[in-house]
């Protein structure tokens, strides 16, 4: 039995110094990962700039890496995902909140119990099965009001992507509203305010730099989001805002030239990386703000 | 008590009770359309589920198109990213919660995991693609999928781990290293075996996580048509998802119905793995308190 580690000046026994440096290795491959993130994006990102101007990546409005005629103009990627992630984020984000507010202010100890391990199912579903149902489902459901709707399309892909999210906005939502200091409401209450308008007129405001965060990460994740894209929003890189035609998100873009024979080292390859780049630095960008945003008392969940 | 403020008052519970069900809606919801997707999308897949579908290869004929292949390969690389995955992220919890608290080091690992977090699974496979299929040389291979599913899941490891440790009071800590046991004693024999509940949980919550993710194993490069089963690490290899995602991917309707007996099985399995993960909470939890 070794001496008692608190009580001794001495060091620590050679056996528990070894298991701490493998610990400690272990922590460290979080720290590899995002060196090789970085390392790996950064390489064929710069590769492909060495061929493609900036100019190009950032104001020509055709992507056509695969065409004769190659345009690298990353617009109509990033319009075909904001759209999407626009479509989830609005379907997501009143029944993300609403849910959160029954969840903080109405609901029983008991439903809570219930509702929240039910609405965390919604994430848990592979999005390869959501990406079917919007394909197999929604799509048909949808043309029968909507003829012109296109069998790909990005309406009923964000569609699906916000039920999607509605777990992941309404669970931040929630911390937010939790974080509103009980004594506030009370105020709100003495001073004769009924339940709804306390919740609009005082915890609601309270709330609202949590809230922007839970909107953030939910733009994050839904940019983010690849399968239900890949599958129902189609393979055309087209710059429209119209929901009912095919686009191709950056996501989906990756995907399909994964998915083909395209040879290793070439330009064409090359595009998957800086569309890839693309894509972290905006997901970067929106977690590190939204981060920011989210409820001190919560920070280190 | 005027008449007016007795009007207001009854407006008042009125307006509650409509909000309150506004916001109840919300719940409920999503939890319908969820339901009626399940049902209206795979109820044809049901009559497609038998031994010969679990049991046969792809084929071009799609009544004789089987998962066993996927079936073998999602297996596969559950246990080979669970060898990996788990050791490394325990492991390194239990660094960051019980040796480096306040370290510069274990502040910026504990950055750099919150940031991985966030970052899209699509990427992680870019990152399989750049350093494991590529640099290391592994090719397109099992290995190399699961290593790059093994780094998507070890955030989520990492946490849950966090979490459970945090729940074992410093108290008993304290009594074990009390008691003369050094740091790495007091971790292995009574802290460890107190968080096991939560981390088995979160654990097993992080694998069916591996278990349904598929835009990194396409980017790493898993084949869609494996009409043999891996016979090592360095195999080629298919999984479930990317099964189901091949046959979404084709115009015929028999396809699509394939694809909802696949993604059946998928649920199934998720929901199996979900179950045990409960079941096996609540024993050991039962166990501690006995």
């Amino acid at each position: 039995m070794s001496e008692g580690a608190s009580f001794t000046r001495g060091r620590p026994p050679l056996g528990d110094r070894l298991v701490e440096a493998a610990l400690q290795v272990a922590g460290a491959v979080s720290v590899f990962t995002t060196a090789g993130i970085l390392m790996v994006l950064g390489k064929e990102t710069f590769a492909f700039f060495s061929e493609v101007s900036f100019a190009q990546f950032f104001f020509d409005t055709q992507w056509t890496p695969l065409f004769a005629d190659k345009h690298f103009g990353i617009w109509p990627l990033l319009c075909g995902t904001m759209l999407t992630s626009l479509i989830a984020v609005v379907v997501g984000l009143p029944f993300g909140l609403l849910s959160a507010i029954y969840l903080s202010e109405f609901a029983s100890p008991r439903f809570r119990q219930v509702a929240k391990p039910a609405l965390e199912l919604l994430a848990g579903v592979p999005t390869v099965v959501f990406g079917y149902f919007a394909l197999v489902i929604i799509t048909p459901a949808l043309q029968v009001f909507m003829p012109e709707l296109s069998g790909f399309n990005a309406l009923s892909a964000g569609l699906v992507m916000g039920l999607m999210i509605v777990p992941l906005i309404s669970s931040l939502s929630e911390d937010a509203l939790w974080a509103v200091p009980r004594g506030l409401r009370e105020g709100a209450w003495a001073l004769g305010a009924g339940k709804v308008e306390t919740i609009l007129n005082v915890v609601l405001p309270g709330a609202r730099s949590g809230l922007f965060a839970a909107f953030t990460l939910a733009v994050s994740r839904a940019i983010g989001e690849t399968m239900i894209v890949a599958i129902a929003a189609g393979q055309q890189p087209r710059l429209t805002f119209d929901p009912r035609s095919p686009v191709e998100t950056m996501t989906a873009y990756i995907v399909q030239i994964s998915m083909g024979d395209v040879p290793v080292d070439t330009l064409e390859y090359r595009t998957i990386f800086a569309v890839g780049a693309s894509l972290f630095v905006l997901t970067f960008g929106l977690n590190l703000i939204g981060r920011r945003f989210v409820p001190r008392a919560q920070r280190s969940r | 008590m005027s008449p007016l403020f007795r009007h207001h008052r009854a407006t008042g519970a009125r307006m509650e009770r409509v909000f309150s069900t506004i916001c109840g809606l919300a719940v409920w919801i999503p939890l319908i359309i969820l339901a009626v997707l399940l049902v209206v999308g795979l109820s044809e897949g049901v009559s497609r589920i038998g031994v010969d579908f679990l049991t046969s290869y792809p084929s071009r004929k799609w009544e004789e198109a089987g998962i066993l292949p996927a079936l073998v390969g999602s297996v596969c690389l559950l246990v080979l990213t669970g060898l990996i995955a788990l050791p490394l992220g325990v492991g390194a919890a239990v660094y960051l919660e019980e040796y480096g608290q306040r370290g510069r080091f274990a502040r910026f690992i504990e950055l750099n995991i919150a940031n991985l977090a966030g970052v899209p699974s699509v990427i992680y496979g870019l990152l399989g693609l750049g350093v494991f299929v590529r640099a290391l040389g592994m090719g397109r291979s099992l290995l190399a999928g699961a290593c790059t599913l093994a780094l998507l899941v070890m955030p989520v490891v990492v946490i849950v781990t966090r979490e459970a440790l945090r729940t074992v009071p410093d108290a008993i800590r304290e009594g074990a290293l009390a008691l003369g046991a050094s740091r790495w004693q007091a971790i292995r024999q009574v802290v460890l075996p107190m968080a096991m509940p939560g981390i088995l949980t979160g654990s097993i919550l992080a694998m069916s996580r591996a278990i349904g993710e598929t835009a990194p194993l396409v980017v790493v490069g898993a084949l869609t048509y494996v009409t043999f089963l891996p016979d090592g690490i360095d195999a080629p290899f298919t999984a479930l998802p990317i099964q189901i995602f091949n046959w979404v991917s084709r115009p015929q309707k028999g396809f699509l119905i394939n694809a909802a007996a696949a993604i059946l099985v998928l649920l199934v399995t998720l929901l199996s793995l979900n179950l045990s993960a409960i079941l096996l909470r609540n024993r050991l939890q039962q166990r501690m308190q006995g």
